[in-house]
């Protein structure tokens, strides 16, 4: 069993998972102990099970067998695993933005519907009823979106703009045409789109159809694994530019259209100050975490837990009142919004029901352990699932249904709170800790921030005050301690002055550490010129722009700065990183990041070692390919200087 | 009274499911970096001492029996083989002359000749391991039990509480076939005919 200190420098982690320990609960971090030592095949990418003539396995070591039953070799099974690998990430993210662009429509359709029948509601027009279960809560952001689709605003109601919104959304997801995806073309810098589509003359392969521009989204998926099925695509290079192309329709259009018709339903996040950490369960309080990744739902759950009626049954029940915190992506999207306190990332899953605080953990779907219901076991907590398609054996199932919203979502929080009474008081032990931080840096907060245009960042970074600016993004990884390396290399950066922007787990990680406080620039973690910028602005030096699905945010402000300085993405001094990389999703992101024209550090090693020509492409051809390509390196401070040296490269290419 | 105190790798191919992961782990042990992302890309690639040989239905794990009064040893002209204080049968490659002469002599096939260097190599137990007192790398691997390490009493009598456990369930009619190695494709036609019959579970 593993010392509480070796697997988090989180101090509530090490509490909690001591805790555990001390009540025999089992944890992620034995189950993986289990796991040791992990197929090797596995984490070299060399194992197929793609036909039932295998599965197959190539020797890593050179000898025999050096091809799978069907010929295959070691690199056209690893780019075929990658390409999987990129497609169910880009399925995840782009079926959650599908979700939001239904429930968008849905919303238009019901606010028609209601028109018509000549329901009594105030400013219908406006989609702000509050007898729909869901409104255009941003009506400028609409406008924005609408305008930038190339759809006339003039005239129309906000319920026939939602819909055409709405529509314009659906349509990329399953259109046919070999046009690229209208949100693609309405976001996307000319420059960057001329390098999407010469991608294949540079890699060798101009019959390769419409560059690297996607063309729907489900199509590129579908594609994937029609490339991926035995006996259709064997060239690791075509396999891996598809696989660019299926990551830049998750860029480009899955997760941009979940966060742009979030921000349309939910309202764009502005600067707003809240709370991180397990410190935010409250000891008399009726406790909900909402965990997952879909606002959708949250929002509601938000909204049901202020109801007049439920409160008074809590205090009947004998607490003080509703305390609804979030955990991962789903909590970090309410936190943006609405500042609700986030108890965590994704290892912090199972700790928080340690606490025996917890009255009900509400899931929708992405990154929840099957694990937290046998937590949930040791404790009076309930696990509710509530997606259609993330079924969890031994949770409660509460359907959600966009039509009937607000009565789900009471009924989900009463039984939360009735659930209170079950607590067993003596067995619950909250850490105390908890750390402030200003959050909802939304492209439109930074603009605002800013006085409506980037140009003081532009000037900062011209003038090397500002030496470039670095993405991080999400996950934990039970591999890594946790959060060990998103602080260390955030920290890295900074002191070499570097302006952070970042999403998901990370984004909790660095909350977690006070580095979303504008008095961290006063640490010696942070470099002069980056205090001073920061100083002068009242900005912390990193910035929290969402959830994993918001990685667009970074994508859009990354567009903004090329457009502003009229060059490709991937001539500024941009670079992304996933330090406890975990998921297939991380995998997407990592790819549509390098695509897109931002070289990339992973410090999670993915399943492709065993590929050396599949390597080379990923680490070394790519920068021909499409200007930027992937870092691998576990030791967060190299990996911090690999990442500053990749910026000053090319601030000397930009002459700055 | 102990009968034997050396532990030596015990093989069980009733619970070998053919992962092969002991011969990674195996290749691995035996390269210069010790770990498998920069051991794929060492000049010469490490070489695993351990072979899953497919046997039909079967899977049998074959390694080096590490003998008393070993063959290999006896015949060895140089004395490049010998036995360490853990009994184990070594191989000084300084003094091997690549007659392969205990490759003839051994009974299971055992030690393979190493073209770069023109030296014999075997199973050594892994002896970095063992001084600090972990198990062999290929008993580590394994995940289903098809390697175990220990003295002959240790497993006899392992070996010996698992058949009567398994008869006193076989008697109770609760026994289950296992689902590993040879027993899987057992139970898999088992569970074909089962469901053929129209009696699936």
């Amino acid at each position: 069993m593993k010392k509480y200190k070796e697997v988090s420098i989180d101090s509530t982690t090490q509490r909690m998972y001591e805790r555990a320990q001390e009540m025999g609960i089992e944890t992620v971090w034995e189950r993986l102990e289990k796991q040791q030592p992990q197929c090797g095949y596995g984490l070299l990418g060399v194992c197929c099970r793609n036909c039932m003539m295998g599965p197959c396995r190539i020797n890593p070591f050179g000898g025999e067998p050096r091809r799978g039953v069907c010929g295959a070799d070691a690199d056209t099974i690893v780019a075929r695993n990658l390409l999987r690998m990129i497609a169910a990430g880009a399925a995840a993210h782009s079926d959650h933005g599908r979700h939001v662009a239904l429930t968008l429509l849905i919303a238009a359709e019901m606010a028609e519907k209601f028109k018509k029948e000549g329901k009594p509601v105030l400013e219908l027009d406006n989609m702000a009823s509050n007898v729909l279960p869901y409104q255009v809560r941003d009506v400028e952001k609409l406008k924005a979106v609408a305008k930038r689709l190339g759809i006339e605003t003039e005239g129309k109601t906000i319920r026939e703009l939602a819909r055409e919104v709405a529509e314009v959304a659906l349509h990329d997801f399953g259109k046919q045409d070999e046009e690229a995806l209208a949100f693609l073309k309405a976001y996307l810098n000319p420059k960057t789109y001329e390098i999407f589509e010469k991608a294949p003359e540079k890699a060798g392969m101009p019959w390769f159809e419409n560059g690297i521009l996607p063309r729907g989204i489900d199509r590129e998926i579908v594609e994937s694994l029609h490339r991926t099925h035995i006996g259709t695509d064997h060239d690791p290079v075509s396999i891996l530019l598809h696989g660019l192309k299926t990551s830049l329709g998750d860029a480009w259009g899955g997760s941009l259209i979940a966060t742009e018709l979030q921000d349309i339903l939910f309202g764009t996040p502005q600067v707003i100050k809240a709370e991180a950490n397990l410190g935010v369960l409250k000891e008399d309080y009726v406790n909900i975490v909402v965990h997952g990744h879909e606002p959708v739902l949250s929002e509601k759950i938000v909204e049901a837990a202020q109801d007049p009626e439920l409160l008074e049954l809590a205090e009947k029940l004998g607490a003080k009142g509703i305390n609804v915190v979030g955990m991962c992506c789903t909590g970090l999207e309410v936190l943006m919004r609405h500042g609700i306190p986030i108890a965590g990332n994704f290892l912090q899953q199972e700790m928080a029901i340690v606490t025996g605080a917890v009255e009900a953990m509400v899931v929708d779907v992405q990154c929840i352990m099957p694990a937290t219901v046998d937590v949930a076991r040791c404790f009076h907590t309930k696990i509710i699932d509530t997606s259609p398609l993330a079924t969890f054996p031994g949770a409660i199932h509460i359907k959600f249904d966009e039509r009937r919203a607000d009565e789900i979502a009471r009924e989900i929080v009463r039984t939360a709170v009735e659930n209170f009474p079950n607590r067993s008081k003596q067995r619950v032990e909250i850490p105390k800790e908890k750390m402030a931080g200003y959050v909802g840096f939304s492209v439109e907060a930074i603009l605002k921030h800013f006085g409506g245009s980037l140009k003081p960042l532009e000037e900062a970074i011209v003038e090397g005050k500002i030496k470039g600016v670095a993405g991080l993004v999400g996950c934990n990884n039970p591999k890594i301690k946790q959060d060990h390396n998103h602080i260390k290399i955030a920290n890295e950066l900074m002191k070499r002055d570097v302006l952070l922007i970042g999403t998901g787990c990370w984004a909790t990680a660095a909350m977690k550490y006070g580095i979303f406080l504008p008095e961290y620039v006063d640490t010696e973690n942070v470099g002069p010129g980056l205090r001073e910028f920061a100083k002068e602005w009242g900005i912390p030096p990193a910035l929290n722009m969402g959830s994993c699905v918001d990685c667009t945010r970074m994508l859009v402000l990354a567009d903004l700065i090329a457009r502003d300085l009229n060059v490709p993405i991937s001539a500024l001094p941009v670079v992304g990183s996933a330090p406890e990389a975990m998921t297939e999703k991380a995998v997407s992101i990592g790819t549509y990041f390098v695509a897109s024209g931002i070289t990339t550090h992973l410090g999670i090693v993915p399943p492709v070692l065993g590929g050396p020509k599949v390597v080379k492409i990923l680490t070394q051809d790519l920068y021909d390919i499409v200007g930027a390509a992937f870092i691998v390196e576990p030791d967060p401070y190299k990996a911090a200087k690999l990442m500053y040296d990749h910026i000053m490269k090319k601030r000397k290419e930009l002459g700055i | 009274m102990p009968t034997d105190s050396k532990p030596t790798i015990f093989i069980n191919p009733a619970k070998c499911i053919g992962c092969r992961q002991c011969e990674i782990a195996c290749a691995v042990e035996h390269s210069q970096s010790k770990d498998l992302f920069s051991a794929i890309f060492e000049d010469p690639l490490p070489l695993p001492r351990i072979h899953i040989l497919p046997m039909g239905a079967y899977n049998v794990p074959m390694n080096c029996r590490h003998c008393d009064g070993a063959p290999c040893v006896e015949v060895c002209p140089t004395g490049a083989l010998y036995h360490d204080e853990d009994g184990a049968v070594m191989i000084t490659p300084e003094k091997c002359i690549g007659c392969k002469m205990c490759a003839i002599v051994c009974p299971f096939g055992i030690p393979e000749f190493e073209a770069l260097n023109g030296v014999m190599f075997k199973c050594d137990l892994c002896p970095d391991r063992r001084v600090e007192g972990k198990l062999p790398a290929c008993v580590e691997a394994c995940k289903t039990g098809a390697l175990q390490f220990g003295t002959i009493d240790e497993i006899v009598s392992n070996v010996r509480k698992e058949t009567a456990e398994r008869i006193i369930r076989l008697k109770e009619g609760t026994y289950e076939e296992e689902y590993n190695g040879w027993d899987l494709f057992r139970s898999m036609y088992a569970e074909i005919i089962r469901i053929n019959e129209g009696e699936s579970k």
